[in-house]
């Protein structure tokens, strides 16, 4: 039931804040706060009960009583399609940073927001909720569901509350997540159909679905469903045309929560779904998969390197970090895929930070070309220094999460194909480039004489305390990853066992 | 006949003694509000009868079959008129004009609709359609001022005459062929006579196919819907997309299903150009559209052609989850179009300039009800989650998978892609900031759109009731 509450407890939250809007124009933003809040405190209760995260035991993948959670309760029976939630240390990961970054794209949306304050934090809160079920869902339909509706919030928070050319990024941003959506449900059908031609039983437990028995050219079609869907929301090259468009023109908080969050969806679903579901067609699939990855990370970066639009060339960027996930992904050992997880937490942090101190600039100057912004540093020195720190986080300084998450993806791959790592590398060196770049055009050099006069005001106090917790979040990362890692170690254990015997032939191929 | 068959018939009897009290009553005294309530107790009293028929249920004479599955449509339908019913009081009751006979019509077009429902015959599947189809004629150009519902007449006029023409020389067709007209009769000689003279069932069956594709507007044959949908008074336009297109389509499943059509393999290759054409077509014109009732025209094409799709699984399938898609995806398109219908008329009314999805504006903002509501039937005929047009969509392309049709729900993946942008565009629109006057509906017509939202919020959400119904028709 925790899970159930979870979710419900966001879900009704929403409703308080439109409510909360009449009593005055300044509640929904704190009823909103709290109730994330009173979600991620109730969560962390609930998990006190548990057993340390470092002592779990592997969760078997193919048995929920071995999850840390489960519950299954029925929903449309004549299909054998249930309410079925589990969690594990992987989902548990992506929870804890959806209800984190939730607080933080409130607190981004503080005074960001001017109209239709209650609808705002509604549609915010509605997304958490349907984020959280994507990372908790475990029958098929279920999280097919919560796949599809979580993007219905976040259209009306980019084509209400977004910038000048809203409507068209809203639009882009459905027909692309829908349409590949809409391949994931025949895939997801599909597969039903086959293993219910097998057993005689109609279900979408994924429990039961593991191990269905398919051929290979079956699976491989099913697979390339599934895959396409994830990849154009993780996005990778060549799906990622939405996300420029869609994150440039959403509002600040907006943009946190689809690059902090709805983009891990794509990742998570990768790692639960379209691997362990068919494990032999997935990883025939790896080389192009890897070389798709690559791409993303060289193409990613050089179009980052030539924008003039901040947000854009943080959204670029995003294309290119989440290049490395995919690589991560598919080289499918265990550093790697560790690296991929703790990628998606550490790029939620740092992306969510550059995404905040964007939106704080627009607020303030009222554009996000960077050709007009020079030598901001003087005037608010206290954002120079985060934006600063998140710059380079975000390149992959040593001791920051972003270069734990990187290297060790690199080093997983390395062990699978060499000349694949070598051009992800390349990603490091071309990543310095850009953010740097941004760092220079926008925080350093020559004071911009149009901004002299203009009473820019720097971060307060609401502001550093956010900044503040991302920071510690990413030292922590960077120092001490073994947590993050712990948790995922068992899971990631569970999957690699579960999908043994392919891997070891292409490690033997790529050797 | 015996007295049972009389029960079997109530609907039936009970719609026609409406008729018949409708007429003494315009020839007593015309009064709008005593033929309203008339016809609205007639409806309820139907619904009634099709619930008491339940126990009845056989073949009545070989004209009609009386069963379970066309008594639930009759009650769907019934349901669906008396949400037309409300929406047309407002829209037919300026003052010092008579209108009484609008109702009247009403009621005897959805007696045709309920015999073409039950035909078990080629003879009772005509007189059906003609029933319904001339009403609706006298229906759509009923307001006396204005070009655009008499040319949208005038258009359904023509065409329906050309398509009954084309029916009634299919019937011919395969009467020559087998010298049957029942469908039972057809389903049992046709394979014998196939081998004798193939050409003859195939071009009967042919014409037949493309006179019901022309009241189902199928791609090719869907020239008319858009300007008949712009022309005709809204409700009557609600009227026509769930009620006859609803019909017409039972009418046709029994056709092919009880004269085992399914089994020509041409036939199957003329319904999957159609389902491809009007998935193809309708979705892409319905892009460019700027009228909201133009939009939904098309999307009803698109519509029907993936409904069209279970249909040809026929082939493949047995008969049960078919007739469990059809009637699922009937109910919810019938539920979703008559939410879109609904919101349309009560915020546009009559007035063609309003129609235009530029002024559905900020429709959030000044009545949130109705907007939600459209907001949520939007979604539905895009086929998200939670609605009832997920669920139907889901169905479609089960049966689909189980039936290998991969081009067909690929072209169905295409359409639905294409689709999402005209029904957001809607959405967008209604969710832009704009100054604007409050006005709203009155109670009936706010209750009547809570109730069609909540129920596609509940087909779609909480489907397993409504399945297990339908599952044990």
């Amino acid at each position: 039931m925790v899970m159930v509450n979870l979710i419900v407890i966001l879900l009704i939250g929403g409703l308080l804040a439109i409510l909360s809007e009449r009593i005055s124009d300044t509640m929904p933003r704190k009823v909103a706060m709290a109730v994330v809040l009173a979600d991620l405190l109730y969560l962390l209760i609930c998990l006190s009960g548990m057993p340390e995260i470092t002592q779990l035991q592997a969760p078997v993948a193919n048995d929920p009583s071995t999850w840390l959670m489960h519950f299954k309760a029925d929903w449309i029976p004549a299909f054998g399609i249930s309410i079925e939630l589990a969690l594990d240390g992987i989902s548990l990961l992506m929870v804890l940073l959806t209800l984190v970054l939730g607080a933080i794209a409130i607190s981004a949306s503080w005074t960001d927001i001017v109209v239709r304050k209650g609808f705002f934090e509604a549609n915010l809160l509605w997304s958490l909720a349907g984020v959280l079920g994507v990372f908790m869902a475990l029958d098929l339909m279920l999280f097919f569901l919560f796949w599809e509706v979580m993007l219905i919030p976040m259209y009306f928070m980019i084509a209400i509350w977004g910038h000048e050319n809203r409507g068209y990024a809203a639009m882009k941003f459905f027909i692309f997540t829908q349409a590949s959506g809409l391949l994931m449900l025949i895939s997801i059908l599909a597969l039903v159909a086959v293993n219910h031609s097998g057993t005689g039983i109609w279900t979408f437990s994924y429990f039961d679905l593991l191990n269905t028995e398919m051929a290979e050219r079956t699976a491989h079609w099913i697979m390339l469903g599934f895959f396409i869907a994830f990849v154009v929301k993780l996005p990778g090259f060549p799906f990622h045309t939405w996300l420029p468009d869609a994150h440039t023109q959403a509002p600040t908080a907006g943009s946190v929560i689809l690059a902090g969050i709805l983009l891990k969806t794509g990742a998570y679903g990768l790692i639960r779904f379209a691997v362990p579901l068919f494990p032999e067609a997935a990883l025939n699939f790896s080389y192009p998969a890897m070389l798709l990855g690559a791409a993303g990370v060289v193409y990613g970066a050089v179009l980052a390197f030539g924008q003039t639009d901040f947000k854009r060339l943080i959204a670029y960027s995003s294309v290119s970090h989440m290049g490395f996930v995919l690589l991560g992904i598919y080289a499918w050992n265990e550093l790697a895929l560790q690296g991929a997880v703790m990628q998606m937490v550490a790029h939620g942090f740092s992306t969510a930070a550059l995404f905040m101190i964007a939106g704080s600039l627009q607020e303030r100057l009222h554009t996000r070309d960077m050709r007009e912004m020079s030598g901001l540093w003087q005037q608010m020195p206290r954002m120079g220094a985060v934006a600063m720190f998140f710059v380079v986080a975000s390149l992959g300084l040593p001791g920051l999460g972003n270069f734990v998450a990187e290297f060790l993806v690199l080093l997983g791959l390395f062990q699978i194909n060499v000349w694949i790592t070598v051009v992800a590398a390349t990603g490091l060196i071309t990543g310095a480039a850009y953010s740097l770049l941004l760092m220079q055009r926008s925080f350093q050099g020559e004071v911009n004489k149009k901004w002299a006069n203009y009473g820019l005001i720097d971060f307060g106090s609401r502001e550093m305390l956010t900044m503040a917790v991302m920071m510690i979040a990413l030292i922590v990362l960077g120092i001490y990853p073994q947590p993050v890692l712990d948790a995922a170690q068992p899971v990631l254990q569970s999957l690699l066992e579960l999908t043994a015997s392919p891997t070891v032939d292409v490690v033997e191929v790529a050797q | 006949m015996n007295a049972t068959m009389f029960s079997s018939l109530a609907p039936i009897l009970i719609l026609s003694l409406t008729a018949i009290v409708l007429m003494i009553q315009a020839s007593v005294k015309r009064d709008q509000s005593v033929a309203w309530v008339i016809t609205a107790v007639g409806f309820a009293l139907t619904l009634w009868g099709a619930s008491y028929a339940r126990d009845f249920t056989q073949p009545v004479t070989i004209l009609l079959q009386v069963d379970h599955w066309s008594l639930f449509f009759t009650s769907l339908i019934t349901l669906a008129s008396l949400v037309i019913l409300v929406l047309s009081r407002d829209t037919f009751s300026p003052e010092g004009e008579r209108k009484e006979e609008y109702y009247l019509l009403l009621v005897l077009s959805v007696l045709g609709a309920v015999v073409l429902i039950q035909s078990s015959h080629m003879v009772s599947l005509l007189l059906g359609m003609e029933l319904m189809g001339v009403a609706l004629y006298a229906m759509i150009a009923f307001p006396e001022r204005g070009q655009l519902p008499l040319e949208g007449a005038i258009k359904y006029l023509v065409l329906s005459a050309c398509a009954s023409a084309m029916l009634l020389y299919g019937f011919a067709l395969i009467y020559a062929a087998t010298g049957e007209l029942s469908y039972a009769g057809i389903g049992a000689k046709a394979a014998a006579a196939f081998a004798v003279n193939p050409m003859l069932i195939m071009a009967g069956s042919a014409m037949v196919l493309a006179g019901i594709g022309f009241k189902l507007s199928l791609a090719p044959f869907h020239m008319w819907t858009p300007d008949v949908y712009q022309g005709a008074p809204t409700p009557v336009t609600g009227f026509l997309a769930t009620v006859s297109k609803g019909a017409v389509f039972i009418a046709l499943s029994r056709f092919y299903m009880d004269g085992a059509l399914y089994q020509y393999s041409g036939l199957n290759t003329a319904l999957v150009v159609l389902a491809v054409a009007s998935m193809l077509v309708g979705n892409w014109l319905a892009l460019r559209q700027e009228n909201i009732k133009r939009l939904l025209a098309y999307s009803s094409i698109a519509h029907f052609g993936y409904l069209l799709v279970v249909l040809i699984a026929l082939a493949h399938l047995d008969a049960g989850l078919i007739s469990q898609s059809i009637t699922f995806y009937l109910t919810a398109y019938t539920v979703t179009t008559l939410t879109a219908f609904a919101v349309v008329s009560t915020v546009a009314g009559e007035d063609p300039a309003k129609q235009d999805i530029s002024a559905f504006e900020g429709l959030f903002w000044h009545r949130p009800l109705e907007a939600s509501a459209l907001t949520v039937a939007m979604l539905s005929l895009a086929g998200i989650p939670l609605t009832a047009g997920f669920m139907a969509k889901f169905f479609v392309i089960t049966v689909g998978i189980q039936s290998d049709l991969w081009g067909l729900l690929a072209v169905l993946v295409v359409g639905s892609a294409v689709g999402i942008y005209y029904y957001l565009r809607v959405i967008f629109a209604m969710s832009k900031s704009t100054e604007g006057d409050g006005q709203s509906a009155n109670h009936l017509e706010k209750l009547l759109v809570l109730a069609l939202l909540a129920s596609i919020l509940v087909l779609g959400s909480w489907p397993q009731p409504f399945i297990a119904y339908v599952g044990g028709l």
